[in-house]
């Protein structure tokens, strides 16, 4: 098994790694703490990283500067107002966080979502991943000292869907944009076609990405067989989406639960074999193409009719006494809203599953045994976004 | 060969380089605030309150007159970071169906608690709060100049119409219907009521009949 297109340098195993210096006498570790601000962490995120001569030794993640209440606010406001908020948790793509709440909530109510409103949220959801993916490598690359290229060329592609997202939602970002039981506004004709241009381009982008970074030998050198995740232990520490994959689990939920319209679609979940970053790179790459295609046959397959339940209410409403958890596939893998109503207006009890934050769990056990500068690489492969890790 | 895919890179950040030059669409930025890009229709950045300008019942001037707003309170509630506060008048008002409503004597929005989610404009069922769409709003003072009161909130139905036009006629059209409903209804209600004070009159029976 192998990842299609992936080039492989045949390297000695290890070669990269740090020797380890024999201390004369008492040796001392040298702690350094990388971050809060450090401009490749993403954000506010700090890593205490022990270090004997440029071998990690011990790696110790510190989160919370960017903690903002967002569970216990949500419990103190009613169903509707907490849509808004979900768009500032993973604010690269809000339109995933927004389904997965909406998600949550038709299920404690039992509303149903009309066709055209299932194909609207495939459409955006796709387009949200296959955008998220791109500047992902971007930054990603940029970390590795590629300063701008790539991730410009990313940017420009990223500003397309952002158009489109403003174009349909009037907000680039903070979108706000599903309802419990449909979407806010329906797509026009000319929305679409403007889609289908934008879509039409976007394989020629991929296309131009992998030919810029694919077998470039720098990048090689860098990411193969660097930051093994294993499959047992990303099973065991709940890692899910790309980073899973990478490592060769098949685990993706847009086929295992089908949730939405999931099954009417062609589309295959690509697979590492070597759970390194090269994988988790390509893995993207891959993903994004599968994106195409999913966004090719909604495009294609969209009926008209409404986007919104007439039955559904919106405001105002008490769910009976119960609980629900909705979960979909975001872009960087699990993400699951959980919600207890006591049959009040507000949720008892609102807890976000976040991927970004239990990805990052095994980032010690990654980053052991390398160099400094790798665990930049590294934690840059993870793909998170502090909105999400800290709530 | 080694340095093989550093050169492909090459080639096609070469490409894109060289064809910015002869490709327009492959310049994309814009040079604000000297070049902008069009408005988008669907735009949303601080909401205001919509009045009309044909005046109605009260005194005063235009855009208190025609608010549409009748303080209701429903967006103050529904507002996620509770940027909004109302107080309700003493009076009423008729509004344009003729029916006697509250209005604000207060309506205040902190555009720097605001986060432009569309949420008012969205649970208001008297078409009254609409998205704005100026974003060039820096002032020097960050509390007093961020915190607008209704007169400073209060727009005219043609503005709404200028940056939302396709919303407008629809909001247009619909209230229209309502108050072709409310005339007719009203004028129905003066029908019955004069035909029942006719028949009325011939029923009342002098006082003490009935014991």
């Amino acid at each position: 098994m192998t990842v299609a297109g992936a080039v492989r340098k045949q390297l000695p195993v290890g070669w990269n790694r740090p020797v380890p210096i024999e201390p004369e006498g008492e040796g001392e570790l040298l702690e350094v703490a990388m971050g809060p601000h450090h401009p490749s962490t993403h954000g506010v995120f700090r890593m205490d990283v022990a270090l004997d001569g440029e071998r990690v030794i011990r790696l110790k993640p510190v989160f919370g500067y960017l903690h903002r209440n967002h569970e216990k606010i949500a419990e103190g406001i009613s169903y509707l107002a907490s849509m808004p908020y979900t768009d500032r948790l993973d604010y690269v793509c809000p339109i995933t966080n927004n389904w997965a709440y909406a998600l949550a909530v038709e299920k404690l109510t039992g509303q149903t979502v009309p066709e055209r409103a299932e194909y609207l949220r495939v459409i955006l959801g796709e387009l949200t991943r296959f955008q998220n993916h791109a500047s992902s490598i971007g930054f990603f690359i940029q970390e590795m000292g590629a300063s701008g290229t790539p991730l410009m060329y990313a940017f420009r592609e990223r500003e397309k869907i952002l158009d489109l997202f403003e174009e349909l939602t009037g907000a680039r970002m903070m979108v706000n944009y599903m309802r419990f039981g449909g979407c806010r506004v329906d797509a026009t004709p000319a929305w679409l076609d403007h889609t289908r241009k934008v879509v039409a381009g976007l394989s020629a982008f991929v296309d131009e990405f992998e030919q810029l970074l694919r077998t470039n030998e720098i990048l090689m050198v860098r990411t193969q067989g660097v930051g093994i995740l294993t499959a047992e232990l990303a099973v065991n520490a709940g890692i899910t989406g790309p980073m899973l994959r990478a490592s060769g689990v098949n685990y993706d939920i847009r086929k295992v639960d089908k949730y939405g319209i999931y099954d009417r679609f062609d589309f295959r979940v690509p697979l590492g074999d070597h759970g390194d970053i090269y994988d988790r790179f390509m893995i993207r790459l891959l993903e994004m193409r599968e994106s195409i295609k999913i966004l090719e046959q909604a495009l294609k397959d969209i009926p008209g009719g409404p986007v919104m339940d007439p039955k559904a209410k919106i405001r105002g409403f008490r769910p009976k006494p119960g609980e629900a958890y909705g979960r979909i596939e975001a872009p960087k893998g699990e993400l699951g809203f959980y919600l207890i109503s006591d049959g009040g207006p507000n949720p008892y009890r609102y807890r976000v599953r976040p991927p970004s934050l239990v990805n990052l769990t095994v980032l010690e056990d990654m980053c052991l045994g390398h160099g400094i500068a790798d665990v930049v690489l590294i934690f840059g492969s993870v793909d998170i976004v502090l909105g999400e890790v800290d709530r | 060969m080694l340095g093989e895919g550093i050169l492909k890179g090459l080639a096609e950040t070469a490409k894109n380089f060289f064809g910015s030059y002869f490709f327009a669409e492959r310049l994309t930025t814009v040079e604000y605030p000297e070049e902008r890009i069009a408005p988008i229709e669907a735009a949303r950045v601080f909401p205001f309150l919509v009045y009309d300008v044909e005046n109605r019942d009260g005194g005063g001037p235009e855009w208190e007159a025609g608010l549409r707003c009748v303080a209701c309170q429903i967006c103050e509630k529904e507002c996620p970071p509770k940027c909004i506060y109302i107080e309700k008048s003493k009076d009423k008002k008729l509004d344009y169906l003729g029916k006697a409503q509250y209005y604000p004597a207060k309506f205040d929005i902190d555009i720097s608690v605001c986060m432009s989610c569309q949420i008012c404009v969205e649970v208001c069922p008297f078409e009254a709060i609409k998205m704005d769409t100026a974003f060039e709003l820096s002032t020097t003072d960050r509390f007093g100049d961020l915190l607008l009161d209704r007169e400073q909130l209060a727009k005219p139905n043609e503005h709404y119409h200028k940056i939302h036009p396709t919303e407008a006629a629809a909001v247009d059209a619909h209230r229209a219907e309502e108050k072709m409903k409310a005339d007719a209804k009203a004028k129905s209600a003066a029908e019955a009521a004069a035909a029942k004070g006719e028949t009325g009159k011939m029923e009342v029976k002098p006082a003490g009949a009935g014991a």
